[in-house]
């Protein structure tokens, strides 16, 4: 799925250059569950941000299948967002003034959907994560897990090929937060997607297939 | 989506909504009140213009007069001589009247006329000749008085002539207006318009309406004929068969007219045949101003532009020349709009924009997150970009219809109170100071005949609510909202997702 060759980025902080990403090579095979861990500032969110099309690397490249996403213009990359990656963040991201279904609604756009079908595929994400019966609802009427539940409605609603997470779980308590990787768990099996999840929770981490580590710019495999 | 997405942004945001939309709608009502009273004050300008210079006059030609040489200036005058009038128990009552332009106005060639009509462009030209008639009247102590001494009176040592009745003697005056030898005497002046008896579709004419008896018509050419201003004759008792004394000559009123087109009176007292006029006055061959009609209105220009280089000594003015010379009320409320109306809504109007920029643009700043986020699920940088910019243009004809909705009620307001102003037209070349239609003109002061040559007319102001103007509202509603969503969704546009998410994240 993801080819990573030789990826740098560095970031100017006032005088001082930071080395968020220091050449790293990976590769993620379609379909893998993926965990990324390491220290707070070692690059994870940079690296799930590349792998997302959401920023450009200073050096090396990144494939998507047979893409180089690294050298496409602002306008073919968020093509590819639109079509082929879903985002899940730590606060949830949804828009306050919309409802659960709208704010679900909002990744089918540009997608050339008549109303009715984005609005039957908008439940169905909803339904496919338990939260059918809000659909109504605004993000302040629904609880935390209620909220990223949504937010992994609006992730999946468009059938991605990969779903990035970045600290899904991070403003959750253990019980929301097992419900909420059993959710994520349950769409990668049944949807066969490639899932990459960042998080600081060694117990999120071991339920993916494979966990990288990365620190001060360099990705390891972890034991 | 779109509409969905905005209807819940704008709800969702009512203080912003609110703050903009009012200072919008602020706006909006008042370049809709100034635009209205505008064309209110502009219309009313025409008519006090129409009143002195007809319906339907596009251009007037007058010759620029030149200052008299120093010396060569000479006021009225009246010779009366010693046979002059009627003598009774002393005094010598004499009333004499005569015709002129005046000292400070100045005539062109009636051949001019002629020059004008053959113009291109030119639908019809009329000629006049604008006179004063200045009436002495009064009583003079009888300086050839005499008395009789009787014969052998006490002191009568030499026989005198004169028979046996006894001797006439002259003596100095003792009579007059006070039988003490003082005088007494009245300066009477009223306005006098020649014009063509045959009738033109331009010039003072066209904006009166016949009350009594007949207008002039071209059988009325060299006959004392006159018809009157209806407001003049009933303040001097006259009507239609009665008599009036002009230029020494008894000119039958045959017809009494008043103005068609304001409240006033019409531009003259009296009109007379052309001809008539300027023998009377010693003008002949000469008129005072030239009336012109163009075929339509973009033709003015053209048509101004080719009588002036026919004509070069002429004073060439189109309507919107003319305008500036009304004064009174009317003036002053046009200069307060021109100077504060005009500036005033384009400073509320240009505030109003910047509020919308500045909000549209901090709510973009508070929005980053959002915005971070629709990127990161595949929303393009046009979409976005739209979706700002329609929230915006929203905003701003919410603020326009509100804008209408205010402006309507003032414009109602003002149509309601229906201000009087009251508008002086000046058709000397000099400018006038006040004056009003039938003010005395000097005799040894105040001002000189042909000075009198501004006319007052009262108007009610009507403020019209016209399309252009409604549409000229929802324009600006539109446009202060596409500026105010362009700089917010320029913004927008240019947040890096990255960053926008990593700065709240």
């Amino acid at each position: 799925m993801y080819k990573i060759e030789n990826l740098t980025k560095t970031y100017k902080q006032g005088r001082r250059t930071v080395r968020a990403l220091d050449n790293v090579s990976v590769d993620i095979p379609s379909g893998q569950m993926v965990a990324i861990q390491g220290p707070t500032g070692g690059g994870k969110s940079t690296f799930l941000q590349m792998l997302g099309a959401l920023d450009r690397p200073t050096e090396g490249f990144i494939s998507i299948g047979d893409q180089v996403i690294t050298e496409l213009p602002d306008r073919k990359l968020s093509g590819i967002r639109s079509e082929k990656i879903g985002f899940v963040f730590q606060t949830f991201n949804l828009i306050p003034t919309l409802n659960a279904l709208e704010n679900v609604e909002t990744a089918l756009e540009g997608q050339g959907l008549s109303r009715e079908v984005r609005r039957e595929r908008s439940l169905e994400a909803l339904a496919s994560v338990g939260l059918a019966d809000r659909a109504d609802h605004r993000p302040s009427e629904l609880s935390g897990g209620q909220q990223q539940r949504v937010a992994i409605a609006r992730a999946i609603v468009k059938n991605p090929e990969v779903l990035l997470a970045d600290e899904p779980t991070g403003n959750l308590d253990e019980e929301m937060r097992d419900e909420i990787m059993d959710v994520l768990e349950g769409l990668w099996r049944s949807k066969k997607l490639t899932l990459v999840i960042v998080t600081h929770d060694s117990g999120v981490a071991k339920r993916a297939q494979r966990r990288l580590n990365i620190k001060s710019g360099k990705v390891a495999e972890a034991a | 989506m779109f509409f969905s997405y905005l209807r819940r942004e704008l709800s969702g945001r009512k203080k912003q909504t609110i703050i903009v939309a009012t200072g919008m709608a602020l706006a909006i009502a008042l370049v809709i009140i100034v635009n209205s009273v505008a064309l209110g004050v502009k219309s009313a300008q025409a008519k006090v213009l129409e009143s002195v210079y007809g319906v339907g006059t596009d251009i007037t030609v007058t010759l620029t007069p030149t200052p008299p040489k120093a010396g060569a200036l000479r006021g009225q005058h009246f010779d009366i001589g010693a046979a002059a009038g009627t003598r009774a128990a002393g005094s010598q009552k004499v009333s004499t009247s005569r015709l002129t332009t005046g000292p400070f106005s100045s005539t062109l060639p009636s051949s001019n006329l002629a020059t004008i009509q053959s113009t291109v462009g030119v639908k019809a030209a009329a000629a006049t000749l604008k006179l004063e008639n200045i009436t002495f009247s009064g009583e003079l102590p009888d300086q050839n008085r005499t008395i009789t001494i009787p014969q052998g009176a006490p002191g009568m040592h030499r026989r005198m002539p004169g028979g046996d009745g006894g001797t006439q003697v002259k003596v100095g005056p003792d009579g007059g207006a006070d039988g003490a030898g003082g005088s007494a005497f009245d300066i009477k002046s009223l306005s006098v318009l020649g014009v063509d008896p045959a009738g033109a579709i331009v010039g003072p004419l066209s904006s009166v309406t016949l009350t009594d008896g007949k207008a002039l018509s071209a059988e009325d050419a060299g006959k004392y004929n006159a018809v009157v201003d209806a407001t003049y004759a009933t303040n001097n008792s006259l009507s239609v068969g009665k008599t009036i004394d002009l230029g020494g000559k008894t000119f039958t009123v045959i017809g009494l007219v008043t103005n068609s087109t304001s409240d006033s009176s019409s531009a003259s007292d009296v009109y007379i045949p052309l001809d008539v006029a300027q023998t009377l006055s010693g003008n002949a061959k000469k008129v005072s101003t030239i009336y012109v009609q163009a075929k339509d209105s973009t033709q003015i220009a053209s048509v101004q532009k080719s009588i002036q280089t026919a004509l070069e000594t002429t004073t060439v003015k189109t309507q919107a020349d003319l305008a500036s010379s009304v004064s009174g009320s009317l003036g002053t409320a046009a200069t307060l709009l021109e100077n504060l109306g005009l500036w005033l809504s384009v400073a509320v109007l240009i505030a109003a924009f910047l509020i919308a920029i500045l909000f549209t643009t901090s709510g973009v700043t508070r929005r980053t997150r959002e915005f971070g986020t629709l990127k990161a699920i595949g929303w393009s940088n046009g979409r976005i970009t739209g979706q700002v910019a329609g929230e915006s243009v929203v905003q701003g004809l919410i603020g326009g219809l509100f804008g209408i909705v205010l402006g309507v009620v003032g414009v109602i307001i003002i149509n309601v109170i229906h201000p009087v102003l009251s508008g002086t037209a000046s058709t000397s070349n000099f400018p006038v100071p006040g004056g009003g239609h039938g003010a005395p003109a000097g005799f040894g002061g105040g001002l000189p005949p042909g000075m009198k040559a501004a006319t007052a007319t009262t108007v009610t102001l009507d403020a019209p609510l016209t399309f252009t103007i409604i549409a000229l509202a929802v324009g600006l509603a539109i446009v202060g909202g596409v500026l105010a969503g362009a700089f917010g969704g320029w913004r927008a546009s240019r947040l890096s997702p990255a960053e926008a998410l990593r700065s709240v994240n």
